[in-house]
C-alpha cells in the first residue's frame, strides 16, 4: 500500500522518511482501528491524513507521538523506535503532539499564558528562556491580550491556538496536530491555517502531520492519505487523487476511492426545488435572547420559517446554536424575547405543541443500553400511539431508514450513521410537523451523511415537514433552503446560501461566511470605540514567529535540576487547578470540618438520662425506698411516670418510651423483713445492644451501691465484711466522657478519606479529561509527576489538620495534654502516605466516580474497623489484626490520641512516627511501578 | 390515566438499563449479602478478647483463682507484668485492662480488711471499657466469694435484682447490626443508583430528549422513584431471608408486612434524595463527593452507630428531621421489640414527610438543571 510516489518537497530530503510506519495492527476490545497499516511519511513537508470519524487516525496520530502504547508492528519516527522508552526519552523534545478535542491537553481553569508557560516548563526551558519564548508565541498567534483568560473560557478557535503554541514552545522538529480545526468557526480556522504557514515559512525543516474531517481542507497541503476501516485508501498530492478518480473535490474523490461495497447505494444528492409556500409560518423567534450571569450566549435572534422549509443554522461549537434550539423547543426559558411554533408559544410548555415536534439532541441521545426494537416501541408509547398504529408506523420506518437487520442490536453497539438514522426515526416516529435537528451529522461518514439527507429531503418535499437543522458543515448548508450564519451568538445574515455567496461576492459560502464575520467584527470595534481591547481575536499574525534558541545554544542543564523544575510545574500547576475549582476546595476543607463536627457531636457512646418507669406492686416504705436509690441517680437515670401494670410496662418499652422498667414485686417490704432476700426485677430494652448491656451495668452498679450505703437501709453487714474494694482508675480520661476518646480519633479518619480521595481525583481527572497526555508525550518522569501532584495535597492535608485541632481544642474543649510538635511531624508523614495511598489508586482507576467510591471505600471500611476508632487494636484477632497491624490510621490515632488526651511524650509517639515514615516510600514505589507513561 | 402510562413504561425503561449495567448488578447483590454479614459480624462493641493483664504482688491461692477467672471469648488470657511496666504497657496500647493486687491480698481479705484491688482501665477505649470493667468487677467479686464460701460462711444478700434484657435476651450484637447494615446500604445504594441514573440521563442528553416529549418532570421523576425503589425494595427483602433471618437467625417480632410498609416509605425518600443530588450537581464527579458527605451524616446520625440520646439536645432536633434516624428508630421498634403501627406511626408520618418535601423541590429545580448544564 505504501505509495511510491515521491512528493514535491521543499525540505528536499525526500530520502529518509520522518515516520515510517510497518504492519500497525491496533485494537480497542473486538474493534479494531489500524489494520495491518503501514505506511512511509516523507520528511520536511504537510501531510494530511483524510477521513471521516472512527476510521482509525487519531490512534494513529497518538501512536507516532508516542502517547499511545503500541500493539502490534512498528512505528520508526526521527529515527528510532518509538515503542522503545529510551527513545521517547531522547526524541521527546523534537515531537510536538496536540490531540484531538478542543483544549484537550489544556488546563480549563488556568490561564492562557500559564498554560504555554507550563509546557515550557515540562520541556525544561530556564525562566529566562520562558519569559521571551511565551510572550513570543502569545504575539504571534494574536493571544497576547488575552494571556490571562482562564483557558475554559475561550473560545474554540482560540483554544485551539493556546494548544499549537504549547506544542510550539520547544521548536520541535515533528508536529503532530490531531483535527485541530474541528468544531472551529472559519474564520478561525483560516487564521489557523495561516499561522502554521507562518512558522512553516520559518523552519522549513519541520514536518507536519494533520489529520481531519473536513475533506476540503487538505486541498492545500503537500500530501495526503486517504484513510478508511484502519486501512489506506490511497496516498498522494490532492491533484494527483482528484485526477486519478476524476473527481472536482477532495470529498467526491474521497468517496471515489471507497471500496465497491461501501459506495454502492450511494448518489450524488439532488434537491427537487421547493413548492411556493403558502406563506404559513412554522417557527417564529422575535429577540430571542439567553443569558448565563454576565455572559450572552445567544444576542436577540429573529427568524422566521415557513411551513415545508429546511433551515440551516449554520456556525461553530460555541456560537448559540444548541441555546437557540433549547429555547425554541421550550427547553429553556429565553431570557428575552419569544419563540412560537405554529402560533403558539413554547414557553407555555403545551403538550399539543410538544406533540407536533421532533427534536434530535448534539449527542446521540437515545438509550444506547437498549435495543433498536425497544427504543423504538418505547417512544411510541410515550406518545400514545396506539398499539396496531404504533407496530404499523414501527415497520414502516424500519423499512425505509434502513434499520431492519438491526433491531435486535443495542443502540450503543451501532455505528455512527445508523444510530443517527435511528435517532431520526424515533424524532419522526409521532409525525410530528416541526424537527429540530442540533448536529446531526458530526461524526457520520460523507456516505452516511448523504443518505441521512436523502430522508431529510424526503420528510421536507413529500411530507411537508419543516426542518431546523444545525450544521458546522459548509456543504450542508448549501442543502438548506435557507440558512443563518450564527457567530458569537448573533446572526450575521439569513437567507438563500446561493444569494448569500452572491451578495458576498464570494467563491463559496465559506468565503463569505468569513466576509460577514469579519464585517461583525470591524461593526463590533467601532462600536466599543475607544475601549482597548477588541472582543475578537485580532486578524491573523501580528508578529512574525522567532525560532527560539537552537538548542545546541542553550545551556546544559543538570537532570536533576530540570526535574525538580518540573515537579514543580506540576505542584504550581495543581494549586491553581484546586484553588479555583470551588467544588473540590469546599470539599477540601469545609467537607472535613463538617464531618469532624458530625463525627465529634454525633458519635458519643455516653450513655446518660436512661428514661426508666417503675411497676411497684407492693407499694411499701421499702419499695419506695428502693426505687429512690434510681432517683438518685440523676446523671444516669431519668423518671417517667408510674407504670401501672405488666401491659403497660411492656407497651412503653416496645415503643421505645422507656428503655428500663424497674418491677417491685407483691410483698417486696415483708420478705425483706423477714430476710428472705426478695427479688426486683430489671427489665431492660436490649434491642441495641452496647446500650443494653450499659444500662444493666448501670442498674446493676445504682443496686450494688445501694447494699453497701448505710443510710439506703438495705446494707449487709455480712456480706460487707469479706469482700475486696475495687478500685478503678479511669486512666486518660477520668470522667470517662466519649468526648476525649472520639474527638482526637476523627482526624485520623478524615486526614485519611479527605486527601486519599483528592489526590486520587487529581490524577483520574487528567486521565478522564485527557490533559494526561502532556505526561505522556513530554519528558516528565513518573516521580516527578507524583510528587509534583502530591505537594499541593500534602499541604491541603496540613492544613486541614490544624483547622480540625482548632476545632477539637475551642469547640470540643479538649486540651493538648502531650507534645503536640511530635504531632504536628506525625502528620505530615501522615498526610504523605494518605496521599500516597490515593496515587496507589489511582492506578487501577478509570473514571473519577470509581476513583472517589473506591478510595472512600478502600480507606473508610478499614479505618473504623481496624484501626481502633471502635475496637482496640490489641484485641483484635487474624486478618482484622494483621490489617490493624499495617493500616496507618491505628498508628495516627494512637499519636492523635497520645498528644490530646494520654498526654504521652514525644518518645512514645515516635514510634507512630517511624512507621509511617516507612510507609511513604512504599506508597511512592507502588504509585510509580503502577503508573502508566502511555495510553493503553 | 396517561400519565400512569406514562409512569409506566419509563420505569420500565429504568428498569431494563439497571439490569444491563451488569457491574451495578454485582455491587447490589454484593451490598445486600456479603457487606451485611461481614459489617454484621465483625467488629462488635461487646466486650470480647480484651486484652488484660494482672500484677500479682500477692502471689496467693486467691490471686491464682482470680488471674484464671479470666479467659476467652470474653478476655484474652491474662499476662503477668511487673508492677512498673503498667503505665508503659497502658501508653502503648498493650492492654485495655491492668489489674494490680496488693501484697498480702488474701490474707488481709480473710482478715475482714476489705483490700483494695485496683483496676486500671484504658478509658479510651470508650464501647468496651465501661462494659469491660462491669464485667472485671463481677468476676472478682464473684470469684472472692465463692473462694470464701469453701472455708467461711457469707451470708445471703438482703436484696437482689434480677436484670433481664428483652427483646435480646443474650445480647449478640449481630442482632442489631445486620439491620442497621441493611438501612445503610438501602441508604447508599437508593441515593446513588437515583442520583446516577438522573446524571446519566443528563449527560447523555436523554433527559433533554425526554423534556421535549409531552412528559412532564413529575412523570419522569416519578417512574425512577419506582423502578429505583423496586430493584432496592426486591434486594432488601432478599437480604433479609437470606442473610439476617436464614444465616444470621435473627428473630423477627413484628410484623414484617409493617417493616416493609416503612421501608417503601424510606425508599420514598431516598430516591427524591437520589434525584435532587442527582439534579444539584452538575458531574458525576462532583456528585460522588457530595455523596460521601451526605451519607455519612444519613449513617452517623441515624442512631445506628450510636445512640441518639447520647447526642447533645441541639443535635437531636436537628437529627429529628434526618428520615434515617425515624428508620433505624422504626425498624428498633418493629423487628425486635414487636412494636405495631401504633407505636410506630409517628416515624413513617416524618419519613414521608421529608420525602414529599426533597421531590417536590427537586422537580422545581428539575428543568433548571437541564438550562444551566451546556
Amino acid at each position: 500500500m505504501v505509495s511510491s510516489a515521491s512528493p514535491a518537497s521543499p525540505g528536499g530530503s525526500a530520502s529518509k522518511p520522518v515516520v515510517s510506519i510497518q504492519k500497525v495492527t491496533h485494537r480497542y476490545g473486538s474493534v479494531v482501528a489500524l489494520d495491518g497499516f503501514s505506511l512511509d511519511i516523507p520528511t520536511g513537508i504537510m501531510v494530511g491524513i483524510v477521513g471521516p470519524d472512527g476510521v482509525g487516525k487519531s490512534t494513529l496520530m497518538a501512536l507516532v507521538a508516542g502517547s499511545k502504547k503500541m500493539q502490534e508492528g512498528r512505528v520508526t519516527v526521527l529515527d528510532g523506535d518509538i515503542a522503545d522508552a529510551r527513545h521517547r526519552r531522547a526524541v521527546g523534545p523534537r515531537v510536538a503532539y496536540m490531540p484531538q478535542g478542543l483544549g484537550k491537553n489544556l488546563y480549563l481553569e488556568l490561564s492562557v499564558y500559564d498554560n504555554v508557560d507550563f509546557m515550557a516548563q515540562l520541556f525544561g526551558l530556564s525562566p529566562e528562556e520562558r519569559k521571551v519564548r511565551v510572550p513570543e508565541l502569545l504575539a504571534a498567534t494574536g493571544l497576547g491580550k488575552f494571556a490571562e483568560r482562564p483557558a475554559g473560557k475561550l473560545s474554540g478557535g482560540m483554544k485551539q491556538k493556546v494548544g499549537l503554541c504549547g506544542a510550539l514552545v520547544h521548536d520541535p522538529d515533528l508536529l503532530i496536530l490531531d483535527e485541530p480545526t474541528t468544531g472551529v468557526d472559519p474564520l478561525s480556522r483560516r487564521q489557523f491555517w495561516t499561522l502554521i504557514d507562518d512558522i512553516r515559512a520559518g523552519r522549513p525543516g519541520m514536518s507536519v502531520i494533520i489529520s481531519t474531517a473536513y475533506m476540503d481542507e487538505a486541498q492545500q497541503w503537500d500530501w495526503i492519505v486517504a484513510m478508511d476501516a484502519g486501512r489506506v485508501l490511497a496516498t498522494g498530492s490532492p491533484a494527483e487523487l482528484m485526477e486519478r478518480t476524476g473527481t472536482k473535490d477532495l470529498e467526491r474523490c474521497f468517496i471515489a476511492l471507497l471500496p465497491e461495497e461501501k459506495r454502492s447505494g450511494h448518489k450524488e444528492i439532488t434537491i427537487p426545488p421547493r413548492p411556493p409556500g403558502k406563506g404559513e409560518l412554522a417557527i417564529e423567534a422575535h429577540g430571542l435572547t439567553a443569558r448565563f450571569g454576565t455572559f450572552t450566549a445567544v444576542d436577540h435572534v429573529t427568524l422566521s420559517i415557513e411551513r415545508g422549509e429546511i433551515f440551516g443554522f449554520l456556525g461553530s461549537n460555541g456560537c448559540g446554536k444548541s441555546t437557540t434550539m433549547k429555547m425554541l423547543t421550550g427547553l429553556l426559558p429565553p431570557s428575552e424575547g419569544s419563540a412560537k411554533l405554529f402560533g403558539s408559544s413554547v414557553e407555555a410548555g403545551s403538550m399539543e405543541v410538544r406533540k407536533n415536534l421532533g427534536y434530535m439532541t448534539q449527542a446521540f441521545s437515545l438509550y444506547g443500553e437498549l435495543t433498536v426494537q425497544q427504543n423504538l416501541v418505547l417512544h411510541a408509547r410515550l406518545y400514545h400511539l396506539p398499539p396496531d398504529q404504533a407496530k404499523a408506523r414501527i415497520e414502516e420506518l424500519v423499512e425505509r431508514f434502513g434499520l431492519g437487520a438491526h433491531l435486535d442490536a443495542l443502540a450503543e453497539s451501532l455505528p455512527m450513521g445508523l444510530r443517527q438514522r435511528l435517532s431520526l426515526a424515533v424524532a419522526v416516529l409521532h409525525g410530528p410537523q416541526i424537527l429540530i435537528l442540533d448536529e446531526p451529522t458530526s461524526g457520520v461518514d460523507p456516505v452516511a451523511r448523504d443518505s441521512f439527507w436523502e430522508l431529510l429531503i424526503d420528510l421536507s418535499r413529500n411530507q411537508g415537514v419543516t426542518i431546523f437543522v444545525t450544521t458546522h458543515f459548509m456543504n450542508e448548508g448549501m442543502r438548506c433552503d435557507r440558512i443563518s450564519l450564527m457567530n458569537a451568538g448573533r446572526v450575521l445574515a439569513a437567507d438563500a446560501p446561493q444569494k448569500l455567496i452572491e451578495a458576498r461576492n464570494a467563491d463559496s459560502l465559506e468565503t463569505a461566511f468569513i466576509a460577514y464575520m469579519e464585517d461583525a467584527i470591524a461593526e463590533a470595534a467601532r462600536a466599543e470605540g475607544k475601549k482597548d481591547t477588541p472582543p475578537a481575536p485580532a486578524p491573523a499574525v501580528e508578529a512574525p514567529v522567532v525560532p527560539p534558541p537552537s538548542k545546541a545554544e542553550r545551556p546544559e542543564r543538570a537532570g536533576l535540576r530540570l526535574g525538580v523544575g518540573r515537579m514543580l510545574a506540576y505542584a504550581h500547576n495543581e494549586t491553581i487547578q484546586i484553588l479555583r475549582d470551588k467544588v473540590r476546595l469546599a470539599f477540601a476543607f469545609a467537607g472535613s470540618a463538617m464531618l469532624m463536627l458530625v463525627f465529634g457531636f454525633g458519635i458519643t457512646t455516653d450513655v446518660e438520662n436512661i428514661r426508666y418507669a417503675s411497676l411497684d406492686l407492693d407499694q411499701s416504705p421499702e419499695s419506695r425506698a428502693y426505687l429512690e436509690q434510681f432517683g438518685a441517680a440523676r446523671r444516669y437515670f431519668a423518671l417517667t411516670p408510674p407504670a401501672q401494670s405488666a401491659d403497660e410496662a411492656l407497651r412503653r418499652l416496645q415503643s421505645d418510651d422507656v428503655s428500663v422498667v424497674l418491677e417491685i414485686p407483691p410483698r417486696f417490704g415483708l420478705d425483706f423483713r423477714r430476710g428472705a432476700g426478695p427479688e426486683v426485677l430489671a427489665q431492660v430494652d436490649g434491642a441495641m445492644t452496647f446500650r443494653g448491656d450499659t444500662v444493666a451495668q448501670y442498674v446493676q452498679g445504682v443496686h450494688n451501691r445501694l447494699l453497701q450505703d448505710p443510710a439506703s437501709g438495705f446494707q449487709s453487714a455480712s456480706a460487707q465484711k469479706y469482700t475486696a474494694n475495687i478500685e478503678e482508675r479511669y486512666l486518660y480520661n477520668p470522667t470517662f466522657e466519649s468526648v476525649y476518646s472520639i474527638v482526637p480519633s476523627v482526624p485520623a479518619l478524615l486526614l485519611l478519606l479527605i486527601p486519599a480521595i483528592l489526590m486520587t481525583v487529581s490524577i483520574v481527572r487528567e486521565k478522564e479529561l485527557g490533559s494526561i497526555i502532556n505526561f505522556y508525550v513530554t519528558p516528565t518522569g513518573r516521580l516527578e509527576y507524583l510528587l509534583g501532584k502530591q505537594l499541593p495535597y500534602v499541604a491541603i492535608g496540613m492544613i486541614n489538620f490544624f483547622i480540625l485541632a482548632a476545632l477539637t481544642l475551642i469547640v470540643f474543649r479538649v486540651p493538648i495534654k502531650g507534645s503536640f510538635l511530635t504531632l504536628i511531624l506525625c502528620t505530615l508523614f501522615y498526610v504523605m502516605a494518605t496521599t500516597g495511598l490515593g496515587m496507589v489508586t489511582s492506578t487501577f482507576t478509570g473514571s473519577q466516580v470509581a476513583a472517589v467510591f473506591v478510595t472512600a471505600i478502600l480507606t473508610i471500611t478499614p479505618t473504623i474497623q481496624f484501626s481502633g476508632l471502635l475496637q482496640p487494636v490489641s484485641t483484635l484477632q487474624g486478618g482484622a489484626g494483621v490489617i490493624g497491624s499495617i493500616w496507618p490510621a491505628t498508628y495516627y490515632m494512637h499519636a492523635s490520641l497520645g498528644a490530646f488526651t494520654k498526654g504521652l511524650g514525644a518518645d512514645l509517639i515516635m514510634r507512630d512516627v517511624a512507621f509511617l515514615a516507612v510507609c511513604v516510600p512504599l506508597l511512592l514505589a507502588v504509585s510509580v511501578a503502577g503508573l502508566k507513561k502511555q495510553e493503553k | 390515566m396517561n400519565s400512569l402510562l406514562n409512569i409506566l413504561w419509563l420505569g420500565l425503561k429504568e428498569l431494563r438499563s439497571l439490569l444491563s449495567d451488569v457491574v451495578m448488578v454485582v455491587f447490589v447483590i454484593y451490598a445486600f449479602t456479603l457487606a451485611i454479614y461481614v459489617q454484621a459480624t465483625g467488629t462488635s462493641s461487646e466486650v470480647n478478647n480484651a486484652s488484660i493483664a494482672f500484677v500479682d504482688e500477692d502471689g496467693s491461692a486467691l490471686s491464682k483463682e482470680l488471674l484464671n477467672a479470666f479467659y476467652p471469648p470474653r478476655f484474652k488470657l491474662p499476662e503477668i507484668i511487673s508492677p512498673d511496666a503498667v503505665q508503659a504497657d497502658m501508653d502503648r496500647g498493650r492492654f485495655m485492662f491492668v489489674v494490680v493486687i496488693p501484697p498480702r491480698f488474701e490474707h488481709d481479705l480473710r482478715a475482714g480488711r476489705n483490700p483494695d484491688i485496683q483496676v486500671n482501665i484504658d478509658a479510651t477505649a470508650m464501647q468496651q471499657a465501661g462494659i469491660g470493667s462491669g464485667y472485671i468487677k463481677n468476676i472478682v467479686h464473684d470469684r472472692i466469694a465463692s473462694f470464701l464460701k469453701r472455708t467461711e460462711e457469707t451470708g445471703p444478700k438482703p436484696v437482689n435484682v434480677v436484670i433481664r434484657k428483652l427483646f435480646n435476651p443474650n445480647g449478640v450484637s449481630s442482632w442489631f447490626k445486620s439491620v442497621v447494615a441493611i438501612i445503610n446500604q438501602i441508604t447508599l445504594l437508593t441515593v446513588v443508583l437515583t442520583g446516577a441514573a438522573v446524571i446519566r440521563e443528563r449527560e447523555h442528553g436523554t433527559l433533554e430528549h425526554l423534556l421535549v416529549m409531552p412528559l412532564t418532570s413529575f412523570e419522569i421523576a416519578m417512574a425512577k422513584v419506582w423502578a429505583n425503589s423496586l430493584v432496592i425494595l426486591v434486594a432488601t427483602g432478599a437480604s433479609l431471608l437470606l442473610v439476617v433471618d436464614m444465616v444470621l437467625e435473627v428473630p423477627f417480632a413484628g410484623s414484617v408486612v409493617l417493616w416493609f410498609v416503612g421501608v417503601v416509605l424510606y425508599l420514598f425518600f431516598a430516591t427524591a434524595l437520589g434525584i435532587f443530588l442527582g439534579t444539584i450537581s452538575r458531574s458525576m464527579a462532583q456528585f460522588a463527593l457530595l455523596i460521601i458527605l451526605v451519607i455519612l451524616v444519613l449513617m452517623l446520625l441515624s442512631g445506628g452507630s450510636t445512640p441518639v440520646e447520647s447526642q447533645p439536645k441541639w443535635l437531636q432536633y436537628v437529627t429529628y428531621l434526618l428520615p434515617s434516624r425515624h428508620f433505624v428508630s422504626f425498624s428498633q421498634i418493629i423487628i425486635y421489640r414487636g412494636g405495631g403501627l401504633w407505636a410506630v406511626w409517628r416515624q413513617f408520618l416524618m419519613v414521608s414527610a421529608v420525602g414529599v418535601g426533597f421531590f417536590v423541590y427537586s422537580l422545581a429545580l428539575f428543568r433548571k438543571s437541564i438550562a444551566a448544564s451546556k
